[in-house]
């Protein structure tokens, strides 16, 4: 065993003696990452509706926040909210500063959340508006109105049919969370870039960061084949074989 | 010819044996390229600190000095191909150097501090920044000294100075610390730093900040090595060292005294 350890050009010692701090890394990219998505998911729900309405005033609202959103860095949107929001002085004198906008996870939490509520919205909309015809009609046809159409035929089957485009989502929200080591938090990147100050050693910690990382993927992949099996079944190619016929 | 004179240079030393200035010039690698410890005038004159510190040493030394100026990563190596004798370049005294070339006593050590609001109600010790949110620069000797020395600090990395400056100014953090020189010059004398200050004294530690900046010599040079150690302290015995110290920095980079 020690004899293959030594055929590795890591300091694996190294790696498990900071182990726990890695560990706290993952929290931190965990909890970020995941409370954004939920949140910046909810947000996404009426936003999509209203993308995908006619309205004169919701729809070019979201659309210029979709549209903002999307069309700049992650990096950039955390940047303006943590370095940029506290220059002013009326911002560090209102009640959002303390609680809130002096803490620089709060200020990566709203970044994300904003970040990734939009990327939703434009998902969820495309969604709600390739909902087969003829699910809206019969619906009309048995007497629903807007929102219980809404609510019981399009959203629902919406959800299901946006899930492989989520997961990609869920992914980049992921991997765009190493924005957070930039304004000092110590999630996985930042306990590799840690190791990296601390020891001069840049492959260790930065190997440890990947793997990391590689295994949450794996497991988000893993939950959404799962999903899309469960939901998605009745959309999915049919199997060849004939169904078994009765003897 | 190149024997002759060799042959010449020997008679003279022969001639006039012991410490003179009749020896041949001792040649000091500088790098004119460090502001405000060294740097070069618009006409070529080499100004600064260890300019002014190397003139000094080589008075109290008794020796003509002649002044070589080279690219810091090329130092090192200049100084084993013999292009000159001595390096006066704030080179820091480390291990890692210390496998290649000797240095002397160290002739300055900017410390590194605790900086804090002046309306601070906590001292910089261990207990004193416990729970603190103390701001630093990732991978520098100061990270180094925190994790060491402040256990129960919560320490704050940042990617760059100028970032742990500004979230101490807007408060993001409780207190900095950082090289004091540094912190000096470019924060507390500024407008934003104007409310902030030092808080408690140098911060001494062999381990992570090692043992401040000296001349450098060859290996095997123990005479020359000593010689300058004994000039530098002889500069701080007879206030040549304040003298020069006091045109550039408003406190005493010297540091405290090696153990």
């Amino acid at each position: 065993m020690q004899a293959v350890l030594d055929l590795i050009p890591l300091d694996i010692g190294l790696i498990l003696a900071n182990f726990d701090r890695f560990m706290w890394g993952v929290w931190m990219t965990l909890n970020l990452t995941f409370l954004a998505l939920l949140c910046g998911g909810l947000l996404a729900i009426p936003m999509a509706i209203a993308r995908a309405s006619r309205h004169p005033v919701l729809n070019p609202m979201v659309w210029g926040y979709t549209y903002v959103f999307r069309g700049t860095p992650l990096l950039v949107q955390t940047f303006l909210i943590y370095f940029g929001l506290g220059q002013f002085e009326a911002v560090r004198e209102s009640w959002l500063w303390d609680p809130i906008l002096s803490s620089a996870w709060w200020c990566a939490f709203i970044a994300f959340t904003l970040n990734t509520a939009a990327y939703s919205t434009e998902l969820l909309r495309g969604a709600i508006i390739d909902t087969p015809k003829g699910e809206v009609e019969a619906a009309v046809a048995t007497g629903h109105s807007y929102a219980a159409r809404m609510r019981r035929i399009i959203l629902p089957s919406a959800f299901r049919r946006a899930i492989p485009a989520y997961s990609n989502e869920v992914i980049f929200m992921l991997h765009g969370s190493v924005v957070a080591s930039t304004i000092t938090l110590q999630d996985i990147l930042g306990v590799g870039r840690w190791l990296n100050g601390r020891y001069y050693l840049a492959y260790e910690g930065f190997i440890t960061a990947a793997l990391l990382y590689f295994l949450i993927v794996l497991a988000i992949t893993r939950l959404f084949r799962w999903l899309e099996r469960n939901y998605l079944g009745h959309l999915a190619p049919r199997d060849s074989e004939a169904p078994a016929s009765p003897q | 010819m190149i024997r002759t004179t060799a042959l010449a240079a020997i008679a003279a030393l022969a001639t006039f044996a012991g410490p003179g200035l009749a020896e041949d010039p001792l040649r000091i690698g500088v790098e004119g390229a460090y502001p405000p410890f060294s740097s070069k005038e618009a006409d070529g004159t080499l100004v600064g600190f260890d300019i002014d510190i190397t003139h000094a040493l080589c008075a109290e030394l008794n020796r003509e000095c002649v002044l070589v100026e080279q690219d810091w990563d090329g130092m090192i190596p200049a100084l084993k191909a013999r292009k000159f004798d001595a390096i006066i370049a704030s080179m820091s005294i480390t291990e890692e150097r210390k496998t290649q070339i000797d240095f002397s006593q160290k002739y300055y050590q900017t410390p590194a501090r605790v900086v804090a609001g002046n309306d601070a109600d906590f001292d910089a010790t261990a207990e004193g920044l416990a729970g603190k949110r103390l701001g630093l620069q990732r991978g520098t000797t100061h990270q180094c000294y925190a994790e060491k020395s402040f256990p129960d600090t919560e320490i704050v990395l940042y990617a760059t100075q100028e970032e742990v400056f500004r979230d101490l100014a807007i408060g993001r953090i409780d207190a900095q610390l950082s090289d004091s020189l540094l912190a000096q010059e470019s924060f507390l004398s500024s407008d934003e730093g104007a409310d902030f200050g030092f808080l408690g004294g140098d911060l001494i530690d062999l381990e992570c900040f090692g043992e401040g900046a000296g001349v450098a010599v060859r290996k095997g040079e123990e005479e020359l090595r000593d010689a300058i150690s004994a000039a530098i302290l002889a500069l701080r015995a007879n206030g040549k060292y304040a003298e020069i110290n006091s045109k550039y920095f408003p406190f005493d980079i010297y540091g405290g005294d090696p153990e």
